[in-house]
This record gives C-alpha cells, sequence and structure tokens, in this order.
C-alpha cells in the first residue's frame, strides 16, 4: 500500500481504527520483549505464551519493546483491563490465560504489590513508579509493535509529517522548533531550533540530517529502548527535520552493541518506504527524503558529532576542531544537521501540538521532558520520563522507591562517564540543564546511577576515568595522558599507596585537561575526578592518610573476616571459596587465611548467616 | 577467502564504505585475520596499515576467533556498582585467561564491552549471545560448570565433611 496523499493516508488511518474498534472488547495479551525484559528470559514467556495460544484467534498476542519498569520484567499486560503483570515467568503462563484471560480472575501474586502499603495495584498507572511520571515520548512503547507501522498510525503516527509538509514552510517549522525551548537531549543542550536554522542557511545544494543512536554512556539506555520501540517516531522526527532544513539524505548511526535497535529501524525504514513516508514525493508533497543505516564499530568517542561523521565517512572516529560548525561543513564537507534519537522523538509532538503547549512543560531554561535510566543502588530501577524541573529526591524516593536494603544515599551520578556525582545536601536540586550544569555534572543524555553507602567514591572516579582513558581516541595529549595520569593517581590510591599532594595533583590535571582538550570528552573528562573530590574530599583523605576504604570497596583495603558468633559451621564457604582460603571442622567456626584470600566476595554472597564481615 | 572476494564486490569500493565492509566480513568470518584486512585493502583502495589503523581503532573488530563460548562481561557504570569487576576477575580465574584472550583449546573467549544497556538487571554478562542477568562470582562458576568446564577448585566433598551447626 503506497500512500500518495494525506487523504490517502487518513482513510488508511480510518480503516486501521475501525478495525481495531471492533475488536476492542476482545482479549489481548501485551508482553514486552525489549532488551530488559528479554535479560529476564521474556523470550521464554513468548514461548510459553505461543505454545499456550496456539493459532486460535480469539485471543490476540502482541508484543512490545520497553515499557520502562524493567526491573519488574518481564511485563505482561492484559487488555482491554490493562492489568499489569510483572515478572511473568513461563511457567505463570498457563495460569494467566486460565484465570485471567478465559474467566476475568487477576492473579494476585503476579500483581505489583505497593512496599509501603502492601496492596496489590492491578493498572499500571496507578503504580508510584508510573504516576510521577509524564510519558510524553517514550508512553507510546507499550501500545507499539515497532514491527508494525499500523500500530504507529493507529496512535495518530504521521500526522504530525502531513501538517509540516502540508500546512507549514520550512521556515514555520524552525520557528516552531525554536519558540518550543527544545534542547538537544544527547548532552550539550545546544537549541535544536538554532541549529537547524543555521543549517538550512549555510551555504550549498547538498545537505544532510543524521541521528545520533550511538549511546556510549555506559548506564544510559533511553536511546535504545525509543529506537527499539517506536522508531517510527524518530524516523517522523527526521523527515519533518530533513524539511525544514532541506536535506534530502539522512543517515541513523546505531552501535552494533544494540543489534534489536539496528533491526527494528532497518523494518521501519522499509515500510516507510513502501507507504510512501520516505522515498521521492512523500506523500505526494513533492519532497523527497531516504535514510541510510550505519553501524557504529564500538568507540565511545564515535558519540561526538564530527567523531561520527568521520565514523560514516569511513575514518577512525576523531573529533575536529569545531571552529568551522557541522551546520555549515560536516559530513563530506556539507552542512549537517545532526541530533540525538530522543531530540528527534520529541519532534512529532512540537509539530502535533504546537510550541505553546510544548513549553509550558519544563523550566524556565529546559523544556519539555526528559527520560532518565534510573539505575543502580534504587529499588524501581528502569526508564522514567519526567517534567525538566523535577527534583532529583522527587525522582529517587517517589519514582524509584528509594535505596534498598536500608541502606543510606550516597549520591547519584548524572551526565555518563563525563558527568559528576551530586551529593546528598543536593537532593533537592531541579534536575535541567543549567542546574546540573552549576551542580559539577551534566545532563549527558540521562543516565542516573545511584550510589547508596556501600559504593567507594575514589573507585568511582576510578572506574570512569579508567573507561575515559580508554575511550580518549588520543589526538590531543592533555586527554590521552591527562585521563591516563589521573587513572594512575587513583590506582595508587585505591591500593592504599597515596602520598600527599596526590589530591592537588589531581585537581590540576584535571583542570588542564579539560582546558586544553579539543572535544566535549576531554573537555568534561575530569569531571568523575573534580566533582567526588569536591564533594566527597574525606573519602580521599581516608585512602590516602588512613589507608582505609570507608565504603568497604577497595580490595587493597579491606579484609573479610568470618563472625565467629554468627558462623554455624554450614561450610558453605569453605566448599565454595576458590583459592581454598577458608579453614574450619565440623561445628568449628570457619576462618578466612588472609594470605590465600583473593577478596572476591563469594563467601560473602553463599554464606546463609550473613556472618562474614568486610572492614 | 574466496567468499570475502563474493561478498566485497557487494559493496562499492570506496572509503565510506570500510566501515561496513569490515563488519560484513567479521560476520563471515568470525573475525579479521591479517590476510582479509589486506584484501579489503586492496578493494577499497587505501594502504592495509590505514585499513588495520581503522579496524583497531574501534572495540568491536577482532583479530583472534571466537571461542566455541564466547563471553562478554559489561562493566558499563549499573555493572560496576553493582559489583561487574568481581564478575571479570572470577571468569579471568576460572578460565585462567584476560579479557580479549582465547584459551589454548579455543574452547573459551572473554572479552568485556562499555555498557550493553540492560543496566536494571546489573551485573550481566553476555554468553553465546544470551543475557545472563544478576551476576555473582558464584553464578559463574555454576554457568561454566554447566557448559561443562572444570572449575579450579576441587569439586570434592571436603566442605560438606563440615558439618551443619544449628544457628545460635
Amino acid at each position: 500500500m503506497h500512500l500518495k496523499s494525506p487523504d490517502d493516508l487518513e482513510q488508511f488511518r480510518t480503516r486501521i481504527l475501525e478495525k481495531r474498534k471492533a475488536q476492542d472488547t476482545k482479549k489481548r495479551v501485551v508482553l514486552c520483549t525489549g532488551t530488559g525484559c528479554r535479560g529476564a528470559g521474556a523470550l521464554d514467556v513468548y514461548d510459553a505464551f505461543k505454545k499456550a495460544l496456539g493459532n486460535k484467534s480469539d485471543i490476540e498476542f502482541k508484543t512490545t519493546c520497553c515499557h520502562g519498569f524493567c526491573e519488574r520484567g518481564p511485563i505482561t499486560i492484559i487488555e482491554p483491563e490493562g492489568i499489569f503483570y510483572q515478572r511473568v515467568t513461563p511457567e505463570t503462563v498457563p495460569q494467566i490465560i486460565a484465570e485471567t484471560v478465559k474467566k476475568d480472575q487477576m492473579i494476585e501474586e503476579l500483581l505489583y504489590q505497593d512496599p509501603q502499603t502492601e496492596e496489590a495495584i492491578p493498572a499500571e498507572k496507578d503504580i508510584p513508579f508510573y504516576k510521577k511520571q509524564n510519558r510524553l515520548v517514550f508512553g507510546h512503547n507499550r501500545l507499539i509493535d515497532p514491527t508494525q507501522i499500523e500500530d504507529y498510525l493507529a496512535v495518530g503516527g504521521y500526522q504530525a509529517l502531513v501538517k509540516a509538509l502540508f500546512s507549514m514552510s520550512p521556515e514555520e517549522i524552525i520557528a516552531e522548533v525554536k519558540s518550543s525551548g527544545l534542547r538537544g537531549r544527547g548532552g550539550g543542550g545546544f537549541p535544536a531550533g538554532r541549529k537547524w536554522e543555521s543549517c538550512s542557511q549555510a551555504p550549498g545544494d547538498v545537505r544532510y540530517v543524521i541521528c545520533n543512536c550511538d549511546e556510549g554512556d555506559p548506564g544510559a539506555y533511553m536511546d535504545r529502548s525509543l529506537m527499539e520501540g517506536n522508531p517510527h517516531r524518530v524516523l517522523e522526527g527526521m523527515i519533518i527535520g530533513a524539511y525544514a532544513i532541506g536535506a534530502h539524505e539522512g543517515y541513523v548511526y546505531v552501535r552494533h552493541e544494540y543489534p534489536l535497535a539496528v533491526e527494528n529501524v532497518g523494518i521501519a525504514i522499509e515500510q516507510a518506504h513502501k507507504m510512501g513516508f520516505l522515498g521521492e514525493n512523500i506523500l505526494g508533497s513533492g519532497f523527497d527524503f531516504d535514510v541510510t543505516i550505519s553501524k557504529g564499530g564500538g568507540a565511545f568517542v564515535a558519540g561526538e558529532s564530527t567523531a561520527l561523521m568521520a565514523s560514516i565517512e569511513g575514518y577512525v572516529a576523531e573529533p575536529r576542531a569545531k571552529y568551522i560548525h557541522t551546520v555549515e561543513s560536516g559530513l563530506w564537507d556539507k552542512p549537517t544537521n545532526l541530533n540525538n534519537v530522543e531530540t528527534w522523538a520529541n519532534v512529532p509532538v512540537i509539530i502535533e501540538k504546537g510550541a505553546e503547549w510544548y513549553s509550558k512543560i519544563g523550566t524556565e531554561g529546559s523544556k519539555g521532558t526528559k527520560i532518565f535510566s534510573l539505575v543502580g543502588k534504587i529499588n524501581n530501577t528502569g526508564l522514567i520520563e519526567v517534567p525538566m524541573g523535577m527534583t532529583l529526591r522527587e525522582i529517587v524516593y517517589d519514582i524509584g522507591g528509594g535505596i534498598p536494603d536500608g541502606k543510606r544515599f550516597k549520591a547519584v551520578q548524572t551526565g555518563g562517564p563525563s558527568g559528576g556525582c551530586i551529593p546528598e545536601e543536593m537532593l533537592d536540586l531541579p534536575v535541567d540543564f543549567d542546574a546540573l550544569t552549576e551542580a559539577g555534572s551534566m545532563m549527558g543524555s540521562g543516565g542516573m546511577i545511584v550510589m547508596d553507602e556501600s559504593t567507594c567514591m575514589v573507585d568511582v572516579a576510578k572506574y570512569f576515568t579508567n573507561f575515559l582513558k580508554d575511550e580518549s581516541c588520543g589526538k590531543c595529549t592533555s586527554c590521552r595522558d591527562g585521563t591516563l595520569r589521573m587513572y594512575e593517581i587513583l590506582d595508587r590510591i585505591t591500593k592504599g599507596e597515596g602520598k600527599e599532594g596526590d589530591i592537588e595533583l589531581l585537581e590540576e590535571i584535571g583542570w588542564t585537561t579539560t582546558e586544553a582538550s579539543l572535544c566535549a570528552l576531554g573537555g568534561t573528562a575530569a569531571n568523575p575526578v573534580l566533582s567526588t573530590i569536591r564533594y566527597f574530599r574525606d573519602e580521599y583523605e581516608a585512602h590516602i592518610k588512613d589507608k582505609r576504604c570507608p565504603a568497604g570497596v577497595c580490595p587493597a583495603l579491606i579484609t573479610y573476616t568470618i563472625d565467629a558468633e554468627a558462623c554455624i559451621a554450614c561450610g558453605k564457604c569453605k566448599k565454595e571459596c576458590p583459592t581454598k582460603a577458608i579453614t574450619g571442622e565440623k561445628k568449628v567456626p570457619h576462618e578466612i587465611v588472609q594470605a590465600k584470600c583473593i577478596k572476591c566476595g563469594t563467601c560473602k554472597e553463599v554464606c546463609p548467616v550473613d556472618a562474614v564481615k568486610v572492614e | 577467502m574466496e567468499e570475502l572476494q563474493e561478498l566485497l564486490k557487494t559493496y562499492p569500493a570506496n572509503r565510506h564504505s570500510l566501515l561496513r565492509i569490515l563488519q560484513a566480513a567479521q560476520r563471515q568470518m568470525g573475525y579479521l585475520p591479517g590476510e582479509a584486512l589486506r584484501e579489503v585493502a586492496s578493494y577499497v583502495g587505501v594502504s592495509p596499515a590505514e585499513v588495520y589503523g581503522v579496524a583497531t581503532f574501534y572495540n568491536q573488530f577482532r583479530f583472534i576467533p571466537y571461542g566455541t563460548h564466547h563471553t562478554v562481561v559489561c562493566l558499563g557504570t549499573a555493572c560496576h556498582a553493582m559489583g561487574g569487576q568481581l564478575i571479570l576477575d572470577a571468569f579471568e580465574r576460572e578460565l585462567d585467561i584476560k579479557a580479549g584472550e582465547i584459551t589454548p583449546d579455543h574452547e573459551w573467549s572473554l572479552d568485556r564491552v562499555g555498557c550493553i544497556g540492560c543496566c536494571t538487571k546489573a551485573p550481566v554478562v553476555v554468553m553465546n549471545d544470551a543475557i545472563n542477568a544478576k551476576m555473582t562470582p558464584f553464578k559463574v562458576e555454576e554457568v561454566l560448570a554447566g557448559l561443562g568446564l572444570q572449575l579450579k577448585r576441587s569439586t570434592d566433598s571436603e566442605g560438606e565433611e563440615a558439618g551443619e551447626r544449628e544457628p545460635q
């Protein structure tokens, strides 16, 4: 079916909606098979449903990608009632079909239970994790099978494209995006409308648009989940952008580590082509646009815009100086507009509902919503979408449900490897681009890694610096050597070999790395070190002066011991110890021979009575 | 190499194709032997050193084959915070190789990755393309033993002799 005009599209949409309305009261089983749920066994659940339902068509079975609450996966929703089942296993599938689908009986054990009231909550929207969210961009994921373009059309997909192509001029679109206040969601936070405007005005006939899905920030996966779960929305944003800017070719640059995203966007492009949303004369508007997928090779720095363009061209992903902007001379030296996945996905809603509506969400300087991946030492891990300006406290405690095992919150790390750690006393910080930067961190692509009292901040700084030293492309000495030297010093400190003056030296190298490096990777590489020194200097001093790791993390500074009082001499730790470092006979409390102990933590893990202590 | 020749023909012979060709070649062969790099270089029309430079820049490319069982340990931030390093240590200890290496019998190979974006299940490892969630050093041993590895620690019943003592 090739749609040749907006009328064709609306007729097609009406047919889909009518067909669906007729089936509205029919039972539907919706299973999330996003990467998070797959990690929890969703594909086995899929097989179980397929087997149990057979080819009987009275019950519709549908798969989607990420719903966000990955902690509780695999997630299954029974429609039309919207019953939210969590941690579904293949064994519970026959029960779900027999009781809920066939007899309308809810299975209490599979419902989400409120940790405070212990009440079972049947509907997704009533679960505290979802309650405070505003799922403007991410919300459709649960309704869409990403391989079915009809699903996207059923929720109003490509309506914004029609509005843009047939009732707006390119200038009007750019003006709309400008006044919406949309800022780039990939990290820099540059106003998207201004970028589009510069690119559209740059001299030249050929222009490119690029979608950056090289989500390299460890701990962030919102771009993957959007690309996997709702690729048409990203494409729609790109087509609108290309029309506004005057580009006829676009690239989607996806990490090769995201095979499902590559697959789903590939299917989406093919479908969009067939239906007439891509290719020549889109919907009869006279506008031509095509998108090609370019798979990344696994280099963190390739997420930097100039490096990414070099990578598409077939070169090593080294950034270049940007005194000539990419909007003037980017891919193959042509004017190029690059935005990240989430930025593109915001475009359709801005065009559809208007800048005025959109800019009411958020804060003065940061409009709209932001998707964060809330992970680490927190109860409700997953993807959340909240209006800009929500406080960290609301995010961590109201949505995230606080810290597990009664431990104490210590810090939240935002902004990826080049971001910083924000301490407890700043929990009331409203989260937006400017507030985070002021606090010594940054928005980045939206990773939020929560740390509790058992996280060592020096170890965290060492971890990020190690990552950055490996990922530095090596072009600038300040970044190549700066990250390496900082790592060496941090490594020494965590091994108990820290010296007086190390902190000051770290600050000095950090400052130089920040000031003298070309791209944002080097320019922010010292953030993890500098922000942890700023807020957790006492921990550095404990490592250096007292040779002590207060959080009990750094192997060289801790010892594992067995509490003889608590030990029940069950022999488990002795049996499992990989270096046979544990002694003890029948009915005799066990002991760890320190010389043999490699501090792997196995004994602590297998101990049934928590008798293994770390100091 | 004949298959590689066939594969090359499906791509335009220009610089823009280089990354895509290397990716496809690796998919075909499992890794990139030196000979393949030279073939790709002559097809694209750049020096072998240039191709090698590009291939070694990106983490994706390997120059040794995969083992029968290939393990990738995720060391993303969430995985690190949840003990990912201990997981890598456990694999290195049991397999007696470092990340990026393969055992002499070509049965086991080990790699690390920056992040696979499965952060809510941290720490995770990907073994033979399947995700293993919420790993612990002990689970590493279990999984490896399940795949047929003779574990380092003896499997005799020494530990059980210690017997049980009731909790006090």
